[in-house]
């Protein structure tokens, strides 16, 4: 169900971006997905299909660019990719650690006739 | 007609947020002030909330928004303290939007409360990022759930203000280190505040009225 309002809000920003500059469809979106969202791709295409019916956005496409999550530790100051089910330091084991990438969750453009 | 390309650049819950702005300024004319309590189900959001009605009526004009997938069992408990609450139900969804809370905010009258308490929908998931326009973010993590959650769904815990320990009362029975704990939320979080209560015992929950207290204080009965 996370998905559906995710892909709302979605479709409702690439609507009205298309609009704003009279486009006549929507071919394809390029969307920006941070991997601590956890959004996952096929729901939203699932998602997008549906609710895309009868809009000028039908049919298009959604590619999807991952950015990994991204961890700093506050004690060695290094930064680090987030691994499933693991939060420590890989240098010093600690756990004070702040997440400086993967909340990302934008359109970067799309490709519009 | 060929094609170009259009950049956006923009938040997907950019709409979202927009909306949280316009009502934290609602909130802020009207001098009220507004905390979103969000936890796994069965955490003890009704109970903490519940609880400090009783210690802040006298002190506060409360009212509760209450998010539920269904039905309104939580809701009936606050009304039948003649605390006004109004019933938001997702049918499915997972978390409480803006939207849904300005809608919620339209059943209130806003003249006659100061301070007003989200119970939103038990997820530690995607809750966290879909700002409501409250002024501070409470997540409750309870002693059964285990002091491994934070690390778990680390968002939920960069986003609160607050974090309550509730169900201190059962502490014996698990393996949860309360000691340590506020270790590991400063870790994640320097600025949160950690409190452990039991909404059971009332243990512990005097920091917590406090801290609530000295963050509105501006908008107490008193003060207005």
């Amino acid at each position: 169900m996370h998905e559906q309002s995710i892909v709302e809000s979605l479709l409702n920003l690439a609507l009205e971006n298309a609009r704003k500059s009279n486009a006549r469809k929507i071919v394809s979106i390029n969307l920006v997905v941070g991997d601590y969202t956890g959004i996952v791709d096929d729901a939203v295409n699932f998602y997008f299909g549906f609710l895309s019916q009868d809009t000028i956005a039908a049919g298009a496409n959604i590619n999807f660019t991952h950015v990994p999550g991204q961890l700093r530790c506050r004690d060695c100051d290094i930064l680090f990719p987030m691994q499933k089910q693991i939060f420590r330091c890989p240098k010093c084991s600690g756990s004070r650690l702040e997440i400086v990438g993967g909340r990302e969750l934008y359109i970067e453009n799309m490709v519009v006739e | 007609m060929g094609t170009r390309i259009l950049t956006v650049k923009e938040n997907i819950l950019a709409a979202n947020t927009k909306e949280a702005g316009i009502i934290r300024e609602l909130l802020n004319r009207h001098n009220i002030g507004m905390i979103n309590i969000m936890s796994s189900p069965g955490s003890g959001k009704t109970s903490v909330i519940l609880q400090t009605i009783h210690r802040l009526r006298d002190r506060y004009r409360i009212a509760v928004i209450e998010g539920d997938i269904a039905s309104s069992m939580d809701t009936d408990k606050i009304t039948r303290l003649n605390i006004p609450a109004v019933q938001i139900n997702t049918s499915g969804g997972c978390h409480l939007d803006a939207r849904m809370t300005r809608k919620a905010l339209d059943a209130l009258d806003l003249d006659r409360i100061n301070l007003i308490f989200i119970e939103n929908v038990g997820n530690l998931v995607c809750t966290a990022d879909f700002d409501l326009g409250a002024h501070k973010k409470v997540v409750i993590l309870s002693i059964p759930e285990g002091d491994d959650k934070p690390h778990k769904y680390p968002v939920m815990f960069v986003e609160a203000d607050v974090v309550l320990v509730n169900k201190t009362d059962v502490l014996p029975h698990f393996d949860f280190k309360l000691e340590e704990f506020p270790a590991i939320i400063s870790g994640l979080n320097p600025s949160a505040r950690v409190f452990p209560v039991s909404a059971k015992t009332q243990d512990g929950l005097n920091r917590w009225i406090s801290w609530i207290e000295e963050t509105f204080s501006g908008t107490s009965c008193e003060d207005s």
